[in-house]
């Protein structure tokens, strides 16, 4: 073997195995590198216990409620197979808006409501202009692109 | 075999140090053209989103300083590899010159996200699957460089730091797939995947161009900063001396 094929063989063996240690460290993380849970992993009990954890999740329409006088806003998030009850107070991101992906945190109480202390917004990867939103809304089995007005659904919910 | 020795030339300080040259004010001149009809694009002529309205427009920087910095890091890494393992030292110096062009990338990329995610998300900084990974890129590219001046001699740094830059390219799928493999607050990819883009051309086209133009800008910097690096390491050398002789 010639000194630069053993070279070679010895970066490429390296690179392999440090690919695959990492490819097995993200398996084994795999949970811990959840950025939220979905309404259905909260009805199957699958989220922490008396801890701070995050749901994510469409707002379905219809949903949203202000409690007047206060800035208490109850909504519901959904994956289409379950429904997490959502009680927040505080300033809501721009991007806040029934049929829209949105991440809230905090902690489930007693009653089953999920207590939030902060709520963001989920952008989804699609752009499109303002008359082509308006005349989808008008027309929703239009031509134009029409999975492009799906709501937002976080990844990872199975519908 | 043939075929290949036109390439054993590029291991040639003087030919690279040459059309380097030649090359770098053409990069310069396209990337100055496409940066300018890609801001006016994006900035102007393309309509404003329908739900995020002007705020959109900061994906005109943010996802070619993404795209540039993965570029830029998977090219750095190939060089260092062919540097470890060929021991050519030109493929060092382009790993080297590469390094602060990345990492300018990756915290222009960071930068703007976070500036965007405050109105649209409602938040600075998550620690999300995707911001955290391209965080590490940041610091992967730090890293390199901080290891390269660590070392007085030179040889010592181009082989410590390309094992750095071979073994953190691991990172560069992660931040890609990222949002995929885990529930991620960034969204999915827009343009770079299977699919046809989820943007109208009158979005998407500026877009393009703007990603050649950060390419085009990326290559002409390489082509300087390279020629500097070049410099500094054949500083002895003769063919330098009748360059600069028949220069003058």
């Amino acid at each position: 073997m010639t000194p630069r094929r053993r070279r070679l063989m010895l970066f490429s063996s390296v690179l392999l195995g440090v690919a695959v240690a990492a490819g097995i460290a993200t398996l084994a993380f795999r949970d811990n590198l959840q950025y939220f849970y979905n309404p259905s992993e909260v009805a199957a009990g699958k989220v922490p216990v008396g801890k701070r954890f995050r749901v994510g999740g469409m707002v379905p329409k219809g949903s949203v409620q202000r409690a007047p006088g206060s800035l208490t806003v109850t909504f519901a998030v959904t994956d289409f197979a379950h429904t997490v009850n959502i009680s927040y107070s505080g300033v809501l991101p721009d991007l806040f808006r029934e049929g829209q992906g949105i991440i809230a945190h905090g902690k489930l109480d007693t009653s089953g409501v999920f207590v939030a202390d902060e709520v963001l917004a989920k952008h989804d990867e699609k752009y499109m202009p303002p008359e082509v939103a308006a005349s989808l809304k008008k027309n929703p089995n239009g031509p134009p692109a029409p999975a492009a007005m799906a709501p937002s659904i976080p990844k990872g919910v199975t519908l | 075999m043939a075929t290949w020795t036109w390439f054993h030339r590029f291991g040639s300080p003087p030919f690279v140090y040459r059309i380097a040259g030649r090359c770098a004010p053409w990069f310069g001149a396209g990337a100055v053209l496409c940066i300018a009809y890609g801001l006016f694009g994006g900035l102007v002529l393309a309509p404003p989103d329908y739900q995020q309205k002007d705020a959109f427009r900061i994906v005109y920087v943010h996802a070619p300083a993404a795209w540039l910095s993965l570029s830029c890091y998977t090219t750095m890494a190939v060089a260092a590899f062919v540097g470890l393992v060929w021991r050519i030292k030109v493929a060092h110096a382009v790993a080297s010159a590469l390094a602060p062009v990345g990492a300018s990338f990756a915290f222009v990329c960071l930068a703007t996200g976070s500036l965007w995610g405050r109105p649209m998300w409602g938040t600075w900084w998550e620690w999300d699957a995707r911001l955290t990974s391209q965080l590490i890129l940041l610091f992967l590219y730090l890293g390199y460089m901080a290891l390269r001046s660590a070392h007085d001699d030179l040889q010592r740094a181009d082989r410590a730091s390309a094992v750095l830059a071979v073994v953190g390219v691991v990172n560069v799928p992660i931040i890609h797939y990222s949002v995929y493999w885990w529930n991620s607050l960034h969204q999915g990819a827009t343009v770079m995947k299977a699919d046809k883009p989820s943007m109208p051309a009158e979005m998407l086209v500026p877009l393009l161009v703007m990603f050649l133009g950060f390419t085009l800008f990326q290559l002409w910097v390489l082509c300087t900063r390279l020629r500097a690096e070049i410099l500094e390491r054949e500083r002895n050398a003769r063919w330098l001396r009748e360059e600069i002789q028949e220069g003058a």
